[in-house]
């Protein structure tokens, strides 16, 4: 089936880029606002993407929309087939349903589709989909808290927002450790916010009396984390582990801080990836049809000067 | 100089539940966190539960004299957001020059302050000069704000610098004798709060303008510019609040006070003074306030729950709050 979708996808890019050789083909991104850290990275790497690619492939034009909600991004969708004729559509769905269907109606009308990290409801509508991995996420930061940890100890945990993303991450999270020696004291909702956080973190150390280390699995979460710790003066927290990978806390790591010994990557570049991914479709005849998963991989002092991006916002 | 030796006039009868009935949804949340958690009444709890309380509880303060007086405003928590974008921009950009000290702080409270004052100036003359609703002119506002401080931030976080953010970490953490900032701020707050409220001729036409702003303007009541002093001295308060939230943790980006004005206009409410206006309680608001910070405190001191149903509880006890105070109104 991937194979027959594979050889397809690329039979259908060969037809389009043999038919518009001379004509300028638009490629089309909408991504959600940047409306958090995250997204804020996600949006400065697809400009950055945007604009080297426009260099390197004079033959391509590309438009770019920023939705700040779900209804919005199909109304950009919508108008970037009406008024800008777009040979691709590199979309990062703001939710998967409401998504579906008019992405759905853009593959139907023969315009190539790259899907980036959140998947649509329906599958095989997408030609290529690009994504972090959650689970992998989830697992490496598990398995980060073993080898940290060997004796075991008592841990909290932040949760993001309650989604599938979190639920993802969490699951694979406690399946790595599960068996060992480290317990989980509590869990509650940071919701990706330092704010909140803060305050969680706050009661945490009411609480519990002895807490030996935090999976903040976010490093907004983690900044909000640390700044409890800090505030209340407690020495017993080892160290706290976030994720994501912002360049202050790279940086810290990087710098051998003993409270932030290492970080989980979900790179916020994967849109540029993705736009690049689908640009070489676009330009060659290098079949890029398919699945492209970015592991998640773990930041130490030893590699975090390779994760350090100082232009980006995040 | 005030007379106080007058006696009271209401010592005999029993307070209506109007006014206890907040107050008994208070204490009975403190029974409940004191039974859960031993560490619930720790100084350090009640330190921290205060602390949390007095962003929302300045601004809530100055919300409700905007209830009070018919209005409403939505655009407060992103008006915090961009004020405190503002404020760590302006400091950093000034720091080169002035250096870490007492001027630099001084300049970005200032800034606060200023833009404070702008944004609730500009709200309320929208909504006074122009006559647009004031539901409409916030929810723009609200937008606008917002938008500016993702766009001063470039989609990411405005970052105080790391020294300076040492510097003034103590606004926020250190206090005298043990009472933090944050709190002894709130505090005058309330204070100032409840006396101009309930004692000066700005309170009772702010009151009178909610109340019925025909009556009040052949009263001789100047019902825009009682009005406007309400939005005026909301953005100011936003501003106070921001000088406390900026050093907690040095940084704001669009996630930055995100649904406070719902909490401001939700603890207001529960305080006892009446949404359409026309009736205002500033010590109610006190209340209200730190019955919503209690519930947070209480469900992440415990594990009663799953924390998917911790905004089901939070809505649960608002509205059982609201009841209770409205009970004997409803039943007589």
């Amino acid at each position: 089936m991937t194979f027959m979708k594979m050889t397809l996808g690329a039979t259908a890019l060969a037809l389009m880029t043999g038919s518009a050789i001379a004509q300028t083909q638009v490629v089309g991104v909408s991504i959600p606002a940047a409306t958090h850290g995250w997204a804020g990275g996600m949006n400065f790497f697809a400009q950055d993407a945007i604009n080297r690619l426009e260099e390197v492939y004079p033959e391509l034009d590309f438009v770019l929309a920023t939705a700040s909600d779900p209804a919005q991004q199909v109304n950009d969708i919508e108008d970037m087939v009406a008024t800008r004729n777009i040979s691709a559509l590199v979309v990062l769905p703001f939710e998967s349903e409401p998504l579906t269907a008019p992405v759905q109606a853009v593959s139907e009308a023969g315009i190539w589709v790259t899907v980036v990290d959140r998947g649509l409801s329906v599958e095989g509508i997408e030609d290529l989909y690009v994504a972090g991995d959650n689970p992998g996420f989830g697992r490496v930061s598990g398995e980060y808290m073993l080898s940290a940890m060997p004796e075991g100890g008592d841990i909290v945990v932040f949760r993001g927002i309650a989604s599938t993303i979190d639920n993802e991450r969490v699951d694979n999270f406690m399946a790595a450790i599960e068996g060992s020696n480290i317990n989980v004291l509590a869990a509650e909702h940071g919701n990706w916010n330092r704010d909140t956080s803060f305050e969680v973190m706050q009661d945490f150390l009411s609480r519990f009396p002895e807490i030996d280390a935090v999976w903040a699995s976010d490093d907004d979460m983690a900044l909000g984390v640390l700044a409890a710790i800090e505030a209340a003066g407690r020495t017993d927290i080892q160290f706290v582990l976030g994720g994501a990978g912002m360049k202050e806390m790279i940086a810290r790591t990087r710098d051998g801080d003993p409270m932030i010994p290492a970080n989980v990557t979900y790179p916020p570049a994967m849109i540029a990836t993705a736009i690049e991914l689908t640009a070489v479709g676009l330009t060659s005849n290098a079949p890029v049809a398919g699945e492209f998963i970015i592991g998640s991989v773990l930041v130490t002092p030893e590699n975090a000067a390779d994760f350090y991006f100082p232009d980006s916002p995040f | 100089m005030s007379d106080t030796t007058a006696p009271p006039r209401r010592g005999f009868t029993l307070p209506p539940m109007t006014v206890i009935g907040p107050v008994l949804a208070l204490v009975l949340l403190i029974v409940l966190g004191a039974s859960l958690n031993s560490n619930f009444l720790s100084a350090a709890n009640v330190t921290n539960v205060l602390a949390r309380s007095a962003f929302i509880g300045i601004i809530a303060v100055g919300m409700t004299f905007v209830i009070t007086a018919g209005g409403l405003d939505l655009s407060v928590g992103s008006m915090a957001a961009f004020v405190a974008g503002l404020m760590i921009l302006v400091m950093n950009a000034a720091l080169p020059t002035l250096g870490i000290g007492l001027p630099l702080v001084l300049l970005g409270m200032g800034v606060a302050l200023l833009a404070g004052l702008c944004a609730g100036l500009l709200n309320g003359l929208l909504i006074t000069k122009l006559g647009i609703e004031a539901f409409i002119v916030t929810l723009g506002s609200m937008g606008i704000y917002r938008s500016l401080v993702t766009w001063l931030a470039d989609g990411g976080t405005l970052s105080l610098n790391f020294d300076l953010r040492r510097f003034i970490r103590p606004i926020y953490f250190d206090g005298i004798l043990g009472v933090t900032w944050p709190i002894i701020v709130f505090a005058l707050v309330v204070i100032i709060g409840e006396i101009v409220m309930s004692r000066t001729a700005f309170g009772r036409h702010a009151a009178a303008v909610g109340s019925n702003e025909h009556v009040s303007h052949y009263s001789g009541i100047s019902v825009a510019r009682v009005r406007l002093v309400t939005y005026v001295m909301l953005g100011l308060l936003v501003g106070i609040a921001t000088i406390l939230y900026v050093p907690r943790l040095g940084s704001a980006s669009s996630s930055t006070g995100v649904l406070w004005e719902l909490e401001a206009i939700a603890a207001v409410i529960i305080g006892g003074t009446v949404l359409k206006g026309g009736f205002g309680r500033v010590w109610g608001t006190v209340i209200g306030v730190l019955i919503l910070s209690l519930i947070d405190n209480i469900l992440n001191l415990t594990s009663l729950v799953s924390p998917y149903l911790n905004g089901a509880i939070q809505g649960i006890i608002i509205v059982l709050a609201v009841i209770l105070q409205r009970g004997r109104k409803a039943s007589s």
